[in-house]
């Protein structure tokens, strides 16, 4: 399973360096304040960090939930070779997040907090606990694979240690974990949805809903098979261990139905607020929701209703990035471009904004690189299995 | 009893000296505009000054110059935090820093703060500032000047306002007051007490020769903001149980059918045999 040559040198080094450029701006954020480094303002408190790291990153890794549930409670035994990487993606999704939080908070070193500190009234307090569970609970459904691959290893200290004694200790408690893992994403999803009910005067009537949190839940239900067709699709292409187009076709089989129902509530809720007219007369903020709604369900629902399509590799990956993007949309629409800023202010992100969150991009791909080098993510299972 | 300021727009002649008061008791070191401190300093075709509320301006007077019912008005708007009696910020804290005192002061306590800003969208007012210049930041907004208030003292503001136009009192009894103001002179105020019913009542009330909407204020609905958000916080317990026993459920249900099936199977293979 040795990575094409190639990607070694240009890639890594161009992921290398755009995470050195990200570290440096987070230094130079640590001296002089947030404000040198963003355009943040009183009037735009929450900016790209938030839309795209957070928003989108939490959404993006809901491939690791949907796909553990799957396999391992609902016994769809076909996904299990897809498991593993959307976990990985998973945890590496919600490692960024925190990463990008501890740019972002004003006192990140407070952090903890949290722990100590309890509003049950607050829906971040509710965001803060789920991060931080769900973080520990995917890094320890992921750990078997890290004591796979110490137990292969050959170095001086790490191979005289028995590996399998934690192996055999995770795998017992695979399946609370697995459960853990679904019931906290559940919660975790929906409240990012919650997170916004606070603003009832400044969210745009097309997205503001008391049914926001299961919204967010759907999509992001929607988009954990379409992530990880796009991961598996990809990492197809670099690493060359090709996924069976059954595996892909099943997870877009699903998709249409999920996209619907999503559809049918959003739709339903603006009609039953006498809403729905919102639609055609809001502009340009009627613009953004067509944008998500044929970008991410519309189109979506039915290419992945044909056959056809759902046969066909590049088709499968391609109906699955429109699904990303058109959520990646929705999100920045949710927070950002569709909610209202205190009167007298601009927002546009600064360069090293976007030079914080590319640079974790490029952290987390070198490390899912790493990964595939070095640990068993792809066909692990059966090799493991085999020697107990 | 909750304490409560009343403003009249009507009384207020734009001195400032509410906003320098402010600055004076709590220590806002002087706030120059310029670009060179990072604040872009434009003439903003008024005496209005400085443009924004900020972390060392918790208080100012806003200027509109207006056509009202074929008059033209020129009318000071004090903006501050409204102390809210169901306060978005105070829900929206993850950590309980924001707290409303039974007194009315909205208070904030830095030792819990953790700079996540969530108080600063929530806020339907616009009002929590952040230190954005500063490598260690923290929220910053009026605090009622809760520590005068709790040595028997009047706000800054209200203390140095020179026509009255800032009072502190009871909130039920600045109501009634405010409410006889309008009743003694309807052609010279509008018969709208803005904070009396906005998002569940404010502790700092306003009267205003003009619509609110006109000064700037934002149009806001008689219920809590916090309203959605509690509900949906209040379905998380049975979210959280209901979710783990489905799965646990489904779990159980599944590996019994296939455990089932699979002794079928190896039944039938021993009758064969």
């Amino acid at each position: 399973m040795m990575p094409k040559k190639h990607s070694f040198p240009v890639g890594t080094f161009i992921l290398s360096i755009l995470v050195v450029v990200g570290l440096a701006v987070v230094i130079y954020r640590y001296i002089y304040g947030l404000g040198a480094i963003s355009n943040l303002s009183d009037g735009r408190a929450w900016g790209l960090w938030i839309s795209f790291d957070l928003y989108c990153g939490v959404a993006l890794a809901a491939g690791g939930f949907t796909l553990a549930g799957a396999v391992y409670i609902f016994n769809l035994k076909k996904y299990r070779s897809v498991v593993r990487p959307a976990i990985l993606t998973a945890f590496l999704g919600y490692t960024l997040v925190i990463l990008a939080l501890l740019v972002d908070l004003g006192h990140p070193w407070y952090i903890w907090h949290i722990i100590i500190n309890w509003n049950v009234h607050s829906p971040l307090f509710e965001v803060g606990m789920c991060v931080m569970f769900y973080t520990a609970v995917l890094a320890l459904e992921f750990s078997p694979a890290v004591f796979e691959g110490l137990s292969k290893s050959n170095l001086p200290v790490v191979r005289h240690i028995n590996w399998h004694f934690p192996w055999r200790v995770i795998r017992a408690i695979q399946i609370p974990l697995v459960i853990a893992g679904v019931v906290l994403s559940t919660l975790h999803q929906s409240s990012l949805g919650s997170m916004l009910l606070m603003m009832p005067e400044t969210l745009h009537e097309l997205w503001y809903t008391p049914i926001l949190p299961i919204l967010f839940l759907i999509s992001a239900v929607a988009v954990g098979p379409a992530m990880v067709i796009f991961e598996s699709t990809l990492s197809t292409r670099v690493f060359g261990h090709k996924l069976d187009i059954d595996v892909l076709s099943g997870l877009a089989r699903v998709i249409p139905y999920i996209l619907g129902l999503y559809l049918l509530l959003k739709v339903i809720e603006l009609t039953a607020v006498g809403e729905l007219g919102l639609i055609f007369t809001a502009y340009p903020q009627n613009l953004l929701w067509w944008g998500e709604i044929i970008i991410g369900v519309i189109v979506p629902i039915i290419l992945f209703s044909m056959s056809d399509v759902r046969q066909n590799r590049s088709a499968v990956f391609w109906t699955s990035v429109l699904i990303i993007i058109g959520l990646v949309i929705n999100r920045f629409n949710v927070s950002m471009l569709a909610l209202g800023m205190r009167p007298g202010y601009f927002y546009f992100p600064h360069w090293m904004e976007f030079a914080v969150s590319v640079g974790l991009v490029a952290d987390a791909l070198l490390v899912i690189w790493l990964a595939h080098r070095f640990l068993p993510i792809a066909h692990q299972e059966q090799i493991v299995e085999a020697e107990i | 009893m909750t304490l409560a300021v009343l403003y009249d727009a009507n009384k207020c002649i734009g001195c400032r000296g509410c906003q320098v008061a402010c600055k004076q008791w709590n220590e806002n070191d002087e706030f120059i505009p310029t670009e060179e401190n990072g604040v872009q300093s434009k003439n903003w075709g008024s005496n209005e000054n400085p443009p924004q509320l900020s972390a060392r301006t918790w208080t100012k007077i806003r200027f509109t110059e207006l056509d009202y019912n074929g008059k033209f008005h020129w009318v000071f708007t004090k903006l501050q935090c409204m102390h809210c009696e169901h306060p978005a910020c105070v829900t929206a804290c993850p950590v309980g820093a924001l707290e409303k005192t039974p007194e009315g002061p909205v208070i904030y306590d830095d030792t819990k703060c953790f700079g996540c800003r969530y108080c600063m969208l929530a806020c339907p007012f616009g009002i929590p500032s952040f230190e954005w210049d500063s490598p260690l930041p923290w929220i910053r907004k009026c605090t009622f000047c809760a520590d005068r208030l709790g040595a028997g003292l009047e706000p800054a503001c209200v203390q140095t306002c020179p026509t009255k136009a800032l009072k502190l009192g009871e909130r039920e009894e600045l109501i009634a007051e405010a409410r006889e103001r309008i009743n003694t002179s309807p052609d010279k105020y509008i018969n709208h007490i803005y904070g009396e019913n906005e998002v569940g009542g404010t502790s700092w009330l306003y009267l205003s020769p003009v619509p609110f909407e006109m000064i700037g204020l934002p149009t806001l609905g008689s219920e809590p903001v916090t309203l959605d958000a509690e509900r949906a916080m209040g379905a998380v317990p049975p979210v959280l149980m209901g979710v783990a026993a489905a799965m646990s459920g489904i779990y159980w249900v599944i590996k019994r059918r296939e455990r089932i099936s699979r002794e079928r199977t190896e039944e039938k293979e021993e009758v064969t045999k």
